[in-house]
């Protein structure tokens, strides 16, 4: 066991920003490595700088270092300039921590949270000494898993991945160490590494893809089922039931260098049954479960103590819809031995004027900008993606925040939805122009950015049977938008690049076949496809056409009732029925509830799992529409009853 | 009251750069929790100024670090050791505290003040020897620097005070370890900050025409910062013996 880091050394001073690749971090691990361990390399296929705050790769961490049977460390990917330099010098991939490198590991798990990274894992594996693909393998090669958002539909990754892990890792990690232990104890022979495989497809929430065979009708997906009887047709999520058993991380990381989110993150809830119904996150990490309010109080004094920072980000999906928001935020007080006193942010603001006045009471100093994700230009669209703000609720909110002395707001949309027209895509300028209004009358420094981004349906939502715009029609949307923004003061836009989207799309909705796209890709030079310096759309649609793959089918196609999801054997505890009920339930313009605070509809999460929200208050918190359309400025005590139209009942 | 301490940057933490500095130096004193007294105004930060800076990828023994302790502190207090304990205890692994002084509230800041500082540098590329003698009896030095898209030629010859291969009592006082991983020939300068400050990349430059500095530069490292005193050249703070606690 040898570590790289004297030939990695002398390169660090010839590339930009060293500092990612020296580990060093206060509340990194001194990893153990011994006989009968198994050694995780946790990865992040993206640079350090957005790597290091991902709190689930932390908690891992953590969680991996704390067992006797298992050792962890940490990875992410080198910029291109090092990686030239490692090519050149035969220096495979390494570990921050100790310098270790790849091919040390018994796993390489890599944390997926969006689908344009897929090009950067290949790269990783490649970097790692292992083949690309799963079939190339050797006993001694690193088990690759990944785990995150993006594995809801790992099938693009299905010939690179070894296993994909559904949904929350802190069991699941100790179940896996388990079976690879015995594994490494037999002595990895030659043959081994299927039966191990076979083993871990057992685990639930584990996805061996190698164990299943994809049939085919011409372009059509028209089954997934396992090879054998033991490996299960249904591959189901993993869940933690009680978020207060799991406080982690417990010694956060604090890089050495800046970091995208560099500040103490303190996650307050799982889950978000807004029901938005474009957006993934939501649909896949139900129930909600809260974190004790005593708990989160003292993660947030411990935590700064331990970390010597003095912010605070209280994360979840809609942070103010935690039932002990304020308390914990006025409990959160300055310190007498500390120099300066804490400051909270919360992100993923709700719109509500309730919400800006509880970020007025968290913010100190100066107060220059905030952001509210109303979505859609008109409350028609809103009541089909049941993003349920009504108009009040944005003013309201806007007129808050201007009114204690914010003076720049950030609006984010997506285009590109179900049934949108011209006249929801003028309504984004009419309701920043809204805004900019309210704003002039507290400074005359208003101003409001509009944020455009295309819509891409994504798996296990209502949406997924949805054909999403292709690049002329979402260039055209966001032209109409800048054209009516140019004949607006104070109004300024900016807009996520339409090629992209497209780019996600096909990896997003993709089934096995586009894998070879993916290859094919990264073989050509696409690494860090999210970074637009390194983004060419022509690389996709070559690759699309050279594995004779049509952009079309995969992206703008919409799917009926019978499609055979490239994710039909995998799920995320939602109900099939219920998904497309929510989709026509979306086409009629009807909303749904929140049904944290009503009763249940039964969209199969909780009920498969034996799963309750776990919600320390019975009733809505107060303030605005809560995303009902009502006004429930009082807090809503009774259920409410919803829908401008019946929703539609098959 | 105002506190100038020096502090050693050794090892792997090199690698960061001067904001990164900064910001663990914020954090090490929240945690030691110094009384630091604090600026006012819409974002209030820490009141501590920073000496010269120090290139990526350079160590030291003495970088500088000036702190504005509180006024409603109780000064008397906390003594000045008892700060240098509690941030050896917080301060990352490769940085410690190797000097402390009180210095009145009227003192330039290091910045200004500091007119020179002492290098030690492990280069390696042949005929260093006979580079550093032709250094030495030239009366100009040309290298070229690009600035801001430009390229200039500047002549260095002046701000280089002192060049020459370490003496072995000054390689005494070094770290083993730091001797150890220096490849190449060892040597010593003297460089000057004040004016055109020289770094050591460019006397790398100078001592091996054309070349990327990081190509032959293995190792290098500030031992002394200079300051002016009635026309002496005074060592600003002296440092404590060089501690050896890198990072691994």
């Amino acid at each position: 066991m040898s570590s790289l880091w004297s030939r990695l050394e002398p390169l660090l001073a010839r590339v930009r920003k060293p500092a990612r690749y020296i580990g060093c971090e206060d509340g990194a691990a001194s990893p153990q490595h011994g006989h009968g361990k198994v050694a995780w390399l946790l990865a992040y296929p993206d640079v350090y700088e957005v790597g290091l705050p991902n709190q689930g790769l932390q908690i891992l961490y953590e969680i991996l270092n704390e067992r006797a049977d298992a050792v962890a460390e940490r990875t992410y990917a080198p910029w291109v300039d090092l990686e030239a330099l490692m090519r050149e010098r035969d220096i495979p991939l390494f570990s921050v921590d100790t310098h270790r490198s790849a091919d040390e590991f018994d796993i390489l798990a890599f944390n997926l949270s969006a689908e344009l990274v897929y090009t950067n894992v290949l790269n990783m594996i490649d970097l790692a000494g292992s083949p690309v693909r799963t079939t190339d393998r050797r006993p001694s090669d690193p088990l690759v898993i990944i785990g995150g958002h993006a594995a809801f539909n790992p099938e693009p990754m299905a010939d690179f991945i070894d296993c994909a892990v559904l949904g929350e890792g802190e069991e699941v990690v100790g179940e896996i160490t388990e079976i690879v232990r015995e594994w490494k104890a037999a002595g990895r022979t030659e043959g081994s590494r299927r039966a191990v495989l076979r083993e871990l497809s057992k685990i639930r929430g584990v996805y061996v893809p190698s164990m299943y065979d994809v049939a085919y009708e011409g372009d059509r997906v028209v089954g997934i089922t396992p090879m054998f009887v033991d490996v299960p047709e249904l591959v189901t999520k993993r869940t933690v039931h009680d978020l207060g058993q799991w406080q982690y991380p417990k010694s956060p990381l604090v890089p050495l260098t800046e970091v995208v989110h560099d500040r103490l993150a303190v996650e307050v809830f799982r889950g978000c049954t807004r029901g938005c119904r474009f957006c993934q996150a939501g649909m896949i990490t139900r129930p909600v479960r809260e974190r004790p309010a005593e708990q989160v109080r003292t993660m947030i004094s411990e935590g700064l103590r331990r970390t010597g920072y003095n912010e605070v980000s209280l994360t979840s999906l809609s942070t103010a819809d935690f039932s002990g928001i304020e308390s914990v935020v006025t409990s959160i007080v300055p310190d007498p031995t500390a120099c300066g006193s804490p400051t909270v942010s919360l992100p993923s603001l709700r719109v509500d004027a309730f919400t800006v006045g509880l970020a007025a009471k968290v913010a100190s100093g100066r107060r220059s900008g905030l952001t509210f994700a109303p979505e859609a230009g008109t409350w028609r669209l809103r009541t089909v993606i049941n993003k349920l703000i009504t108009e009040e609720d944005l003013y309201g909110a806007v007129e808050s925040a201007f009114s204690s002395g914010w003076s720049r707001m950030k609006l984010y949309f997506l285009t590109g939805l179900p049934t949108e027209t011209d006249i929801d895509t003028a309504g984004i300028v009419d309701l920043a122009a809204g805004c900019v209004s309210i704003g002039k009358k507290y400074t005359s420094r208003a101003s409001v950015t509009v944020s455009v981004g295309g819509f891409v349906p994504k798996a296990h939502t209502p949406f997924q049977w949805f054909g999403q715009n292709g690049v002329p029609e979402l260039r055209r949307k966001i032209g109409l938008v800048r054209e009516a923004a140019g004949r607006t003061r104070g109004v300024h836009v900016k807009w996520h690049d339409p090629a992209a989207t497209l780019a996600e799309g096909i990896a997003s909705r993709g089934d096995r076949r586009v894998g070879a796209v993916v290859e094919r890709v990264w073989r050509e030079g696409g690494v860090f496809q999210e970074w637009s310096e390194f983004f060419v759309l022509d690389r996709w649609l070559d690759a699309m056409a050279a594995e004779g793959l049509s952009p079309d089918w995969f992206v703008t196609r919409h799917r009926d009732e019978d499609e055979v999801f490239p994710w039909h054997h995998l799920s995320a505890g939602l109900h099939r029925d219920f998904l497309w009920q929510d989709w026509r339930a979306a086409l009629a313009e009807a909303g749904l509830e929140d049904c944290r605070w009503t009763p249940c509809y039964d969209c199969g999460v909780c009920t498969g799992d034996g799963l309750e929200h776990i919600v320390a208050s019975p009733v809505a918190p107060a303030g605005g529409s809560q995303g009902t359309g009502q006004n429930l400025a009082w807090g809503g005590s009774v259920p409410v009853s919803l829908g401008s139209k019946p929703m539609v009942t098959s | 009251m105002k506190v100038r301490l020096s502090y050693s940057k050794l090892g792997k933490i090199r690698f960061t750069g001067h904001r990164d500095v900064a910001r663990i130096w914020e954090r090490s004193l929240r945690k030691a929790a110094i009384p630091v007294a604090v600026s006012t105004g819409f974002t209030p930060r820490l009141r501590v100024a920073f000496g010269l800076g120090l290139p990526t990828g350079a160590e030291s023994l003495v970088e500088l670090l000036d702190i504005t302790l509180a006024d409603d502190s109780d000064v008397g207090s906390i003594e000045l050791d008892e700060i240098a304990r509690r941030l050896d205890t917080t301060l990352p692994v490769g940085m410690a505290v190797t000097g402390i002084r009180e210095c009145a509230l009227s003192e330039a800041s290091a910045q200004e003040d500091v007119v020179a500082t002492t290098w030690v540098m492990g280069v390696e590329a042949p005929g260093i020897v006979d580079q550093i003698d032709r250094i030495n009896q030239s009366t100009e030095v040309w290298v070229e620097r690009e600035r801001k898209g430009e390229k200039r030629r500047d002549d260095i010859r002046a701000g280089i005070l002192h060049l020459g291969l370490i003496a072995p009592e000054q390689s005494e006082v070094l770290p083993s370890w730091w001797l150890g991983e220096s490849r190449g020939v060892v040597i010593e300068a003297v460089l000057t900050t004040a004016g055109r400050g020289i770094r050591p990349t460019e006397l790398v430059q100078a001592l091996v025409p054309g070349c990327e500095p990081w190509n032959h530069l293995t190792r290098v490292l500030r031992i002394n910062q200079w300051i002016e005193r009635d026309g002496e050249r005074v060592d600003v703070l002296s440092a404590r013996p060089a501690h050896s606690q890198v990072c691994p």
